[in-house]
């Protein structure tokens, strides 16, 4: 059976959940081998071990970096060259999408981001993928060996099967041209110490209806344990960060509840968020289409309902 | 420096978009347009060129309709543009709608080109790759999702935010930029843009002008097919309640109904 690689997702060794459930997939399409980039594998290599990486190639080169995509191409293509991979799996995301895309060009394989399923298929990897601010659900056919893939965050759900994870060293050069691009400087975002908005079970989201007061959003999304999104409305008000928007520009989310407040449900919006398995909506405005989408709808005012729902979650939780 | 843009021609977002028979997007039952992000990147050159001799061409591959998407950028100030258009690329993939530009690029620019702006992503396919990918066809840096853009002595910078941080970069130029939404306001077509974008220069190649073959683009060289498209299910609404004091009461009792608490 042909090698599948799986881009590890890490800090300093700590590997991520979306990895295992890359590890998980790439089982499906073939013998799942890691490609770790960093000098912290031994750190990495148990985890990648209980999910099934039978071999994990390992990139440890200062000019390779998750951060910029020309050399981490580089490095891939040089993985790719060694174990000839069906398929090629990568936590969804910018670099990593860009990353996969120069790999696309340089082996000529077929390449789909986004993906919320990989399977095998009749004539080559078969994915899933929405469509059309998540209006359609689209199948699609790798016809182009390897098949390049990013996966989307909560794709499968993790499952554990042991093995070697053998350490295989990856020697790469980066070319000059892809050295050209360059960080010169990093700026670390404050945490918030709420969960990733596309892991989060829950998103408490806010919109133009806060004016610019995002507390109450806040409150009841620390109740929840959820993490907070924004409408890009909000967000071109400065209210909250770029980070947090949801929707066409921002995030797609698929969270098990969604709770929008005084978000108004224009299109924009709802490509981030229509797939989330239930939805809750808080606007004064009752003509608002987001109420079309919802499981459950307040027509009223924010500021009012959100913190009497506060204390009420809160009062049932204890 | 002279700046080469390029743009898409996509159905627009607002409209009921839906596929062909063969599995492609279709763009003649529904209104097209210049893709949204596409305007931020418009209007990043035209701040860079504002003031010298410099110039703007906006190029775009796709089908007649195009011109609409190269019609628009004109209009808010690009000073001409190029249209690739062909029969044999309708349904081709990223890689070779890359091919496609790259060589229309080199061609548009006389071998090499100083500066190629994109947008953050199409409305429509929304994959964000293209840039990366004429990128490695170009053989030139790659510096994209930028949301703050300046170009000086030859050095192209700006800043790139991800989730955890704000990365600085910089590359030499030439390069390939591609920008967000978050980086300028795109302004509107005045007047006497609108008037003056009739007589700017509107060139149409085919790919034999480019020199590219026909078996390397289009939908049955494409490196991945679409097997199957389904709508989802229109959400069925729920309950709605008007807040009447226990609004917030009722909301939290619904989530501990639905055990989501």
């Amino acid at each position: 059976m042909a090698e599948v690689l799986v881009l590890v997702d890490h800090t300093d060794g700590q590997v991520k959940k979306n990895t295992a459930e890359l590890l998980t997939l790439a089982r499906a399409l073939g013998v799942p081998s890691a490609v770790f980039i960093g000098s912290s594998v031994e750190a990495a290599r148990p985890r990648l071990a209980q999910f099934g990486a039978a071999k994990v190639y390992v990139v440890d080169n200062p000019d390779v970096t998750g951060a910029v995509a020309a050399p981490l191409a580089e490095a891939l293509a040089a993985v790719a060259e060694q174990a000839s991979p069906a398929a090629i799996l990568l936590p969804t995301g910018g670099v990593n999408k860009e990353a996969g895309a120069r790999l696309a060009v340089k082996t000529g394989g077929g390449l789909i981001t986004d993906a919320t399923n990989v399977q095998p298929g009749d004539g080559g990897v078969a994915t899933t993928q929405s469509a059309f601010a998540s209006n359609y659900t689209v199948e699609s056919l790798v016809t182009k060996s390897p098949a390049i893939v990013t996966v989307k965050a909560n794709a499968a759900a993790p499952a554990a099967a042991q093995a070697g994870a053998t350490v295989v060293p990856v020697e790469v050069t980066v070319s000059e041209v892809a050295k050209a691009a360059k960080i010169t400087g990093t700026e670390a975002k404050a945490k918030s110490g709420r969960p990733e908005l596309t892991e989060a079970q829950i998103v408490v989201s806010g919109g133009r209806g806060t004016s610019g007061d995002f507390s109450p959003v806040e409150a009841f999304a620390d109740t929840l344990g959820a993490a907070v999104g924004a409408s890009r409305a909000a967000v071109d008000a400065g209210w909250y960060p770029h980070s947090n928007q949801v929707g066409q520009t921002g995030k797609q989310v698929s969270p098990q509840l969604y709770v929008a407040c005084g978000i108004s449900g224009a299109i924009q919006h709802r490509a981030g968020m229509q797939t989330s398995k239930t939805i809750v909506a808080i606007n004064k405005d009752e003509e608002a289409p987001i109420f079309e989408l919802v499981d459950f709808g307040v027509v009223g005012d924010l500021f009012t309902v959100l913190p009497q729902a506060n204390d009420a979650v809160q009062a049932a939780k204890s | 420096m002279n700046i080469v843009v390029c743009v898409k021609y996509v159905p627009d977002a607002q409209a009921d978009r839906t596929f062909n028979e063969d599995n492609t997007t279709d763009r003649s039952n529904v209104d097209g347009l210049l893709s949204e992000l596409d305007e931020y990147a418009v209007e990043a050159a035209l701040k860079l060129v504002e003031g010298s001799e410099d110039e703007v061409t906006v190029l775009t591959v796709g089908p007649d309709g195009a011109a609409d998407a190269i019609k628009k950028a004109l209009q808010m100030g690009a000073h001409k543009g190029v249209h690739v258009l062909d029969d044999a690329i309708h349904g081709s993939d990223a890689p070779a709608t890359s091919l496609v530009l790259a060589e229309a690029v080199k061609k548009a620019s006389g071998g090499t080109p100083e500066l190629v702006l994109m947008g953050l992503a199409s409305t429509d396919g929304t994959m964000s790759v293209v840039p990366a990918m004429l990128s490695e066809r170009l053989g030139l840096p790659q510096v994209t999702q930028l949301s703050t853009l300046e170009v000086a002595d030859g050095v192209v910078k700006g800043r790139r935010d991800s989730d955890t941080a704000s990365d600085s970069f910089e590359a030499p130029l030439p390069a390939v930029v591609s920008v967000t939404d978050q980086i300028n306001e795109p302004r509107y077509p005045s007047f006497k843009g609108i008037m003056a974008a009739k007589k700017k220069p509107v060139e149409t190649w085919s790919l034999a002008d480019l020199g590219v073959d026909a078996g390397q683009v289009g939908l049955d060289n494409a490196a991945t097919k679409v097997t199957s498209f389904t709508a989802r299910p229109p959400r069925e609404q729920g309950e709605i309640v008007t807040d009447e004091g226990d609004g917030g009461t009722k909301l939290a009792e619904f989530l501990a109904k639905a055990k989501l608490i």
